[in-house]
């Protein structure tokens, strides 16, 4: 049996150290190519006509001068008349033209007609008794989520749980294949309980209330317990905003044979998602990306676009049109996170152990509705209730966002734990500290255990003892200055993932896997993991990644991204490895198992004058190359033995400044301590959560969907009014990784998604402890902590 | 609709106030047309607030660049801005388009030795000047030492708005050999990055200020 275990520390040479990222002069100098950089020969630019209004149904769409203008090569109907509109800036025209401003003309020339309806953007507390209950659903329902983008889980997930209205012929089944609905959702109606009784009766409200979920004796819990603290929370909706917008080039080779070049996190997922809407085999489909600026979640699909613009190329007779979405489009139909608001009540003893939550919750990620976030956060609750209302509404999609609703729930439960510690009179800290065994799944979880060193370490970092005050006591004039803190948890278990390596006789190593590095570090992790066994400098992995050519590896997403490529790449690379020793052995005059390949040489351990060169050695391969494959299950148990693990912690710490005057927030310093398992390489980890605790700034200051309920179109589709956070407004901010002894032997475990969940709760509860009240919703912005100051003071 | 459709003496602003659907691009053509630089052909003039201009467009005109020392000519539409032009006519892509207005900084490219948002110049005026893209920083495979920095310090993530970091620091340090952190912070602060790098920034910012460049 190979040794594929991850090696001890005097056996590492790179994992677990600092390795510089491997395509950072790529990045530096402007030669790393995204999609939006792509040139193709005789390539078409394409533009979209998109819907000025939230809700609407086309009437008629006349595109007869459009056709005539010159450069205009094909124009492609994305939504036909008769179709109905959710969102505004929803795709109806692609017109595609020799340049990109004769395309723009050209759009401008296509003449559509709109019926225009009533529209719902605000996701504001549902007015009593609007909400009604989730009932079976019709087949329009099911419709109506499929035409709204609502993820195929999250169908599935409402099949089985409400069941449906109606009994569906073999023939529904065959028609509805046909018009694309995903085997996953024709699989649930099969399987779904039926309510022919129910039929006819599809609720039509915007608000939809989920089941009761109740577990333990609530009301006997609030009824003994010694503290209760209530208060309103919540996180508005924010976008993606990725820097390269969303999109793609396709052209067709011949008819047979599409090639797709698309900004995404999913590379080897995407041809299997083109080719039932475009009517082909996967096989046929070629996707490609060398790099991709920025992703989120937002980019696992062909979007609905990106079906359109292989369907404009077909038009064009093949050529590739590229479709990159504008600026505006990006930040309007892209994706963004769904809001998520809560009324809760919250009940401890006097020490402070938490006995019981209840929860009355909504929100919304557009016209899909949306579900409820994982609340009460982190902490298992002895007694829980929670109600739910899901507000479908036409602000546009949501889609993942890092960590997908943890962020939301972080900001309900966190908050809610700190305004308790206030009453309580307690360090909220302590409190959470206090409560750290709810956090366990099970008597084996490492949680408790992580948490409870992770909470000593961010405390010292922080100096949280010595610089924090009980609310409202740390003022200087009109400055409130304050500390919150929040803890997370997520999973982050590798994905399913394969790859090739080879090693050649000139002594040159190449891997291909069909994975991508959305800015991560993926790259230099298998570059890592690959040079580390073979006692190589990571540069000398030549890497073959971001095709469909290559062994196909999961999409970016959920944190398990590490988890996958490293072990996939560590099974192939000790196979490799040990083939090598083999060929190599005679020639040093020893067995291959006595070998070892450290520093660029392959020796006898403990022998340092018996070795090889690595090049040496490799001319020992023969005529051809060795080739190893290497394969990770996602499920656990099939990998032997497994080297990714789930279930990680982290605590982050904020220090703000509040002018109490403006309104206006500064961070002063932040403080992550995070576990993720074994560490592949400190400094992608660190830039990984540095990074997380930027984007929590910018989500707890600055970053909201502002929608216009008038006209039901979003108001800052833009960079200046869509704010992100720059420069000058981060503050110090101070990382520490776990590792060693604890950490290591969990295997590896994902990063994307802890790191920043925590930052908007942590800020959020710096500046209730400043100013002595609670701003509820975040963004903390000026008018929000204001109008928070004004209600204190008016109390 | 563009300023030239029309052969009346109407002013800037007649034209912009009669076409509700006036696009950027043909606002920036209609606002900055009077500086076009050199007229090949003696092109046909229109009166426009009150003084004579030269009308280029709106089919295409040669135009000459003079992009990272090198001598570059297209043929373009007056209304195509310095960064399609690299981007899309001379393959030069480096500079990205990200927000196309100004905002965020990640198509800067040197003019002249200012930094400048390549979206919001157009082409046509960027003749006779000289244009620096990030293409030409590393000589010889050699990186730049802001480049070497960047590297050094993680400073870039999915790496889309590095380029655009980097050009604005390298403008900065051309302007301010031996700057302070506070003025590479203000240089830099005309430029957004959405996977947090800034922590990485600021150290490839305190290893120039140190080492210099």
């Amino acid at each position: 049996m190979p040794d594929y275990e991850w090696p001890d520390p005097e056996h590492r040479t790179l994992i677990g150290g600092r390795t510089l990222r491997v395509d950072s002069p790529d990045k530096v100098s402007g030669r790393a190519r995204y999609t939006y950089d792509t040139k193709r020969p005789g390539l078409l630019y394409g533009k979209v006509v998109r819907s000025p209004y939230a809700s609407c149904k086309v009437v008629s769409i006349d595109t007869t001068a459009a056709e005539k203008m010159p450069g205009v090569k094909a124009i492609e109907i994305v939504q036909k008349a008769g179709s109905t509109i959710h969102w505004a800036g929803d795709d109806i025209v692609i017109v595609a033209a020799v340049d990109e401003a004769t395309a723009e003309d050209a759009a401008r020339a296509v003449k559509v007609k709109y019926q225009k309806m009533a529209h719902l953007v605000s996701d504001a507390e549902p007015p009593a008794g609007a909400a009604e209950a989730q009932g079976p659903l019709g087949m329009d329902d099911i419709g109506d989520m499929l035409d709204n983008q609502v993820p195929d889980n999250q169908i599935v997930q409402q099949i089985g749980q409400y069941g449906v209205s109606f009994q569906a012929t073999e023939q529904d089944y065959k028609d509805a294949k046909e018009e694309g609905v995903p085997d996953a959702v024709l699989d649930a109606v099969r399987k779904a309980t039926v309510h022919p009784e129910a039929a006819g009766k599809t609720s039509k409200s915007n608000y939809q209330k989920a089941a009761t979920q109740t577990s333990g004796d609530v009301d006997k819990a609030f009824a003994e317990s010694e503290a209760v603290s209530e208060g309103l929370y919540g996180a508005s909706v924010i976008v993606h905003c990725c820097m390269e917008s969303h999109g793609s080039i396709s052209e067709w080779p011949d008819p047979e044979h599409l090639f797709v070049h698309m900004s995404t996190q999913n590379v080897s997922g995407i041809a299997g998602q083109m080719a039932e809407p475009l009517k082909m085999q996967a096989s046929n489909i070629r996707v490609h990306q060398d790099h991709v600026g920025g992703g989120f979640g937002s980019k696992f699909g062909p979007d609905r676009w990106g079906i359109a613009t292989a369907e404009t190329s077909r038009k064009a007779g093949g050529k590739p049109v590229r479709v990159m979405l504008e600026r505006d489009a990006e930040l309007k139909v892209a994706g963004a996170r769904p809001s998520a608001y809560a009324r809760v009540k919250v009940a401890a003893k006097k020490d402070g152990t938490l006995t019981a939550w209840q929860s009355n919750s909504w929100g919304t990620g557009g016209p899909g509705g949306g579900g409820m976030p994982p609340i009460p956060y982190v902490f298992r609750f002895p007694a829980q209730k929670k109600e739910h209302t899901a507000i479908r509404n036409n602000i546009g999609p949501a889609r993942a966002w890092r960590a997908p609703n943890h962020p939301q729930a972080a900001v309900i439960t966190m908050c809610a734990l700190d305004d308790l510690a206030a009453k309580l009179n307690m360090d909220p800290l302590e409190l959470l500290r206090k409560n750290v065994d709810l956090t366990g799944a099970n008597p084996n979880d490492p949680r408790p255990r992580i948490y409870t060193e992770e909470f000593g370490i961010a405390s010292e970092m922080m100096d949280w003892k010595t610089k924090w005050r009980p609310r409202g006591q740390n003022m200087d004039g009109h400055i409130a200055r304050g500390l919150g803190a929040s803890i997370h948890t997520w999973g982050g278990r590798g994905h399913a993932s394969d790859c090739d390596l080879s090693i050649h006789p000139d002594g040159s190593v190449d891997l291909k896997m069909g994975t991508q590095d959305i800015g991560t570090g993926t790259r230099t992790t298998i570059a890592v993991v690959t040079a580390d066994a073979l006692g190589l400098p990571a540069e000398a992995i030549k890497l073959y990644i971001g095709d469909t050519q290559y062994p196909p590896s999961g999409g970016s997403g959920g944190s398990t991204t590490p988890g996958g490529v490293s072990s996939s790449t560590r099974r192939a690379v000790v196979d490799a490895r040990d083939a090598l020793f083999a060929k190599v052995a005679p020639a040093l005059n020893a067995k291959p198992e006595e070998l070892e390949a450290r520093d660029g040489v392959i020796r006898v351990k403990g022998d340092s004058s018996r070795s090889l060169s690595w090049k040496e050695a490799c001319s020992k391969i023969g005529a051809t190359a060795i080739t190893a494959h290497g394969h990770n299950d996602s499920v656990a148990a099939k990998n032997k033995p497994d080297l990714t693990n789930s279930g990680v912690g982290g605590v982050q710490l904020a220090e703000v400044e509040v002018d109490t005057e403006t309104g206006i927030v500064k961070v002063k310093k932040m403080v992550a301590v995070q576990d993720c398992g074994l560490i592949i390489d400190v400094r992608m980890a660190e830039s990984s959560v540095l990074g997380a605790l930027i984007m929590s700034i910018s989500y707890a200051l600055f970053e909201e969907k502002v929608m216009d309920p008038t006209t039901g179109i979003m108001l800052n589709a833009d960079m200046e009014f869509y704010r992100l956070a720059g420069l000058n407004d981060i503050p110090e901010l101070a990382v520490r990784m776990m590792t060693g002894k604890g950490y290591d032997e969990r295997g590896v475990i994902g990063l994307g998604e802890p790191p920043v969940i925590s930052g908007g709760a942590a800020i959020s509860n710096a500046v209730a402890n400043a100013i002595g009240v609670r701003v509820p919703f975040i963004p903390l912005t000026p008018d929000r902590v204001l109008a928070a100051l004004s209600q204190k003071a008016g109390a | 609709m563009s300023a030239d459709d029309s052969n009346s003496s109407k002013s800037k602003a007649a034209v912009l106030e009669e076409s509700s659907g006036v696009s950027r691009r043909d606002f920036l053509k209609i606002s900055t047309i009077a500086a076009a630089v050199p007229a090949v052909a003696a092109p046909p003039t229109v009166l426009a607030a009150g003084e004579e201009v030269p009308v280029l467009g709106p089919g295409k005109v040669p135009m000459e660049l003079t992009i990272n020392g090198k001598k570059m000519k297209a043929s373009l539409e007056p209304r195509v801005t310095l960064l399609d032009a690299l981007r899309d006519t001379f393959d030069l892509t480096g500079a990205k388009r990200i927000c196309d207005r100004a905002e965020c900084g990640a198509c800067t490219v040197m003019m002249d030795d200012r930094a400048v948002y390549a979206c919001s110049v157009l082409a046509i005026e960027a003749q006779g000047k000289k244009i620096t893209t990030i293409e030409a920083l590393a000589e010889s495979g050699k990186l730049h030492p802001v480049q070497q920095a960047f590297v050094d310090n993680d400073a870039s993530q999915c790496g889309f708005c590095t380029p655009g970091f980097v050009m604005a620091c390298k403008a900065l340090l051309d302007q301010h050999p031996n700057p302070t952190e506070e003025e590479l912070h203000r240089g830099l602060s005309g430029n957004l990055c959405r996977c947090g790098t800034y922590q990485g920034i600021r150290g490839a910012m305190a290893q120039v200020a140190r080492k210099g460049a």
